[in-house]
């Protein structure tokens, strides 16, 4: 069955289906209506919601929720994005499991509340201090907002990492069909490594310190060599692109603007199809190079390019150097988006 | 380094990465002392399986080497913060976050503050030792006036920084807190007493009570440069002298409960009662029980052969513009086609204009952004003047007769001049324009569904005031006979 609801609230359910039991919040547009609704049905279920006194605490919240052995999640945008990420680093070196939502919108600085998707770079590389990532999941629809949601927590807990759902400030407010699971999902049990106040686990230690040298240099190979497992659980989708000619390559919103705009070049004779990262860490990269492999290749994206550049690194790094270096770009800012009509004109001249 | 193996500790401590008994703090540290009172509070109580101890930033970050418990080793400044999600996640547990002066007093103050504001359910063992130990004898918000440290070489000069931060006095301000203290462990009689409040700490938690605030007065002779015994006589002479020793909050009952009665009073006895109220959390057994029990409908599904329409609604605020456009998603969600609707957010509401998009199509959509709408209603000027020329060619504008057409739509383009604002009043609903506006959209035939969904869609909106929802349809049908 299916409900007709809001993106942000989407987000909300996926997390109450995965077993998430807390939630840690700050009010922040375009991102507010996942505390509205967390505040409401967190509680409902006998779930815990608390409003945090700023996002340093609510991601630091988390990292106590999670020490002690619970699935947890935020939901922010740029500014609380920001002062998140010493937080993340923190999770990241603790390998705890948690959700993070970001709603994207205009920056630097205060910026607007309007859609980009800039936070790319903190959002996709580990935008705090050290040698981490995060896994980093790109929803499109409403739909997404809340499976992707659901697959973070699955993934969070699979990999011990914080899990981040990177949307935009418009898909945030948009409603749209969502279909809902027969089943919530089971909680994982993490008492073999957290601290959970019971007698199995008084021997845990939850921390990221490790005061000698040589112990935190083993540690942080350990986790890259965790992160490139981690590849094998990349996602994407590939549309219309088996006989493109020119391929363009978006994530999040701006995918949906980049299928229109091939379905509009396919119905004037112009064979553009659309590649969509799903997971953009793990970055989908062999997949990514099927698709563009001897085709033109166009990013759609609300960004100044960070997007652009590591779709070019991904290709070079799959051995498509001349796709990478071909790569063109159809870029806004601060809250304006690409229309269809750009995305048009961009493939047109390409061909 | 001192050996202290004891009670409630591991007997070695490897977790320091050395089989040692020696802890790593210097001779006559007070937070060796405060160590050891608190692996005894919390093997005595046999609490030892129950406990998660928040771990600073700062001289006591490696507590996890010796307490034989649960650990949670937080970032700097965070422990009250962390202890919080902990608290929260496991309420059996017997939750204490150890800070500094550094950790809690400057950089993770409002963490701690809130916290205690919040009444969270955890200790707070606060280790004041004037000063930043860790990091080399640096400034705290502690620091006392004359004081010299590393950051403050001609002593803390309080014109410059301020007068030391008297952390139990500000939070005894709080209604919240259970229990808030000061003691020290400076010298035996001092450490007896330490010994008693870190219990009762202990015990608020065991028991459930609520939050705990226990300042102790340590020294750090490495920082003071001084011998452990000149330190102990700094405690307690300078210290104290700034820092008194007391009980400032004691089961719920303190300075701050007494203020709190006098504005009662104040206010007089003639005032009302507060028409604010808490209500009961009404009770979901499942995922399923909240969300599918109601407004569930069958997924959409695809027909390649029902074209695409965007719609766009304008208009001001208050005119049932958003209510309108979700009232057409609703009736295509009936009909099982794929609908999207995006309001315009943020301040652009907040100027009084509204509008919202709506997309509805047989297949899946892409782009949500409506650009070149095929149907377009206005009910204000700014609307149309704003997005008139953006209307598709063959499509269509509805626009209020109220609103003065200066500009024709682009060619090939339909202008249809209705009177929904008249209509409405006339029929004595001023409120019902965007009802009168859906029935120039049925009349027209420009939404592709049917009459049926579109009115079952309308009654379903007022799903909280089912008699307006048959009086809207009413108006609806006899809007429809309405000429143009
Ligand atoms: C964000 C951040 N800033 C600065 C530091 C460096 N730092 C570590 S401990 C500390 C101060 C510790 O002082 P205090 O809390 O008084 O504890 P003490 O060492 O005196 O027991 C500082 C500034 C840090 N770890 N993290
Ligand atoms: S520096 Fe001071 S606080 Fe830190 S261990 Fe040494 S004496 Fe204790």
């Amino acid at each position: 069955m299916t409900k007709f609801v809001k993106s942000n609230e989407a987000v909300v359910m996926g997390a109450l289906y995965a077993g998430c039991d807390l939630y840690f919040g700050y009010p922040i547009t375009p991102a507010s209506e996942i505390a509205h609704g967390a505040a409401k049905w967190f509680p409902m279920l006998g779930r815990t919601f608390v409003q945090a006194e700023c996002e340093t605490a609510s991601i630091n919240m988390m990292f106590g929720a999670a020490g002690a052995g619970k699935l947890c999640m935020t939901a922010t945008s740029g500014p609380g994005f920001s002062l998140m990420q010493e937080g993340l680093s923190y999770l990241a070196g603790a390998e705890l499991p948690a959700v993070v939502v970001d709603v994207n919108r205009a920056g630097p600085g205060l910026g607007n509340v309007y859609p980009e998707q800039s936070d790319y770079t903190p959002a996709v590389k580990g935008g705090g201090h050290g040698s981490y990532q995060t896994f980093t999941l790109a929803p499109a629809s409403a739909q997404e907002m809340f499976d992707l949601t659901m697959k973070a927590f699955e993934m969070a807990a699979k990999w011990r990492t914080p899990a981040v759902v990177f949307a935009d400030g418009l898909q945030g407010q948009m409603m749209e069909t969502v279909r809902l699971p027969e089943r919530e999902m089971p909680r994982p049990d993490f008492s073999s490594w957290a601290a959970q106040g019971e007698p199995a686990t008084r021997r845990n230690l939850v921390k990221s310190i490790y005061l000698d040298a040589a112990q935190q240099y083993e540690f942080n190979l350990s986790l890259q060599e965790k992160y490139s497992r981690m590849a094998a659980d990349a996602m994407s989708e590939s549309y219309m692109t088996a006989d493109a000619d020119i391929l363009f390559v978006a994530f999040g919103i701006s995918s949906r603007i980049a299928r229109t705009a091939a379905e509009e070049l396919r119905r004037e004779g112009v064979k553009a199809g659309l590649f969509r990262p799903v997971t953009l860490n793990p970055f989908p990269r062999d997949a990514l190079a099927a698709a563009a492999k001897g085709r033109k290749v166009i990013t759609i994206e609300l960004d100044a390019g960070q997007f652009a550049d590591d779709t070019r690194l991904n290709l070079a790094r799959a051995g498509l150097g001349a796709e990478a270096a071909g790569v063109k770009m159809v870029n806004r800012m601060g809250g304006v988006l690409v229309t269809v009509e750009e995305a048009v004109a961009a493939a047109k001249e390409v061909v | 380094m001192a050996e202290i193996c004891q009670r409630g500790m591991y007997k070695t401590f490897p977790r320091s990465g050395k089989n040692t008994s020696f802890t790593h703090y210097c001779p006559g540290c007070g937070h060796g002392i405060i160590n050891k009172l608190i692996a005894e509070a919390c093997e005595e109580l046999g609490l030892q399986d129950r406990t998660i101890f928040v771990d600073p930033v700062g001289c006591g970050v490696f507590t996890y080497y010796y307490w034989d418990a649960a650990h949670i080793s937080a970032a700097h400044g965070r422990a009250s913060a962390v202890a919080t999600g902990a608290c929260r996640a496991r309420p059996d547990a017997v939750t204490i976050a150890y800070q500094g002066d550094g950790d809690l007093g400057a950089i993770g103050f409002n963490n701690a503050f809130q916290a205690a504001s919040r009444g969270e359910n955890f200790g707070c063992i606060f280790v004041n030792n004037s000063l930043y130990g860790m990091t080399g004898g640096q400034m705290a918000p502690t620091t006392l006036e004359g004081e010299t440290t590393t950051t403050t070489p001609f002593g803390r000069d309080p014109s410059l920084t301020g007068h030391p931060l008297h952390v139990c006095e500000v939070f005894a301000q709080l209604k919240a807190p259970v229990y808030i203290a000061r003691v020290s462990v400076a010298d035996t009689k001092r450490i007896m007493q330490a010994k008693q409040a870190i219990r009762k700490v202990f015990e608020i938690q065991r028991d459930r009570k609520g939050y705990a605030l226990l300042e102790i007065l340590a020294p750090c002779p490495t920082n003071f440069k001084m011998n452990a015994l000149d330190a102990a006589a700094f405690c307690i002479n300078e210290m104290e002298r700034e820092f008194p020793l007391g009980v400032f909050r004691e089961e719920g009952r303190g300075m701050g409960e007494e203020e709190r009665g006098k504005g009662e009073e104040e206010r007089g006895k003639g005032e009302e009662a507060s028409v604010l109220s808490l209500r009961p959390v009404p009770h979901a057994a499942s995922c399923h029980d909240l969300f599918l029990e109601k407004d569930a409908a069958p997924a959409a599904v695809d027909d390649p052969s029902f074209p695409e329409r965007r719609f766009k609604f304008a208009g001001y605020g208050g005119q049932g513009i958003l209510s309108l456009g979700l009232c057409i998603a609703e009736a295509a969600r009936l009909e099982r086609r794929h609908t999207l609707w995006f309001p315009s957010y943020g301040p652009e509401q907040r100027g009084g204009s509204a509008n919202c998009s709506v997309v509805v199509s047989g297949t899946p959509i892409g782009s949500p952004a409506v650009e070149h709408p095929d149907v377009l209603v206005c009910m204000n000027q700014p609307a149309y003047e704003r997005f008139a020329g953006d209307v598709k060619k063959g499509g269509i504008v509805i626009v209020d007769e109220t609103v003065p057409v200066e500009t024709r739509p682009p060619e090939g383009v339909r202008l249809v001049r209705w009177p929904a604002i008249r209509m409405a009043e006339e029929f004595g609903v001023p409120k019902a324009a965007n009802t009168m506006m859906l029935a120039a959209l049925k009349k027209l035939e420009c939404t592709g569904l049917s009459d049926g969904s579109l009115e079952k869609s309308l009654v379903a909106s007022f799903k909280k005031k089912p008699a307006l929802g048959e009086k809207n349809r009413e108006l609806l049908r006899k809007a429809e006979q309405t000429e143009f």
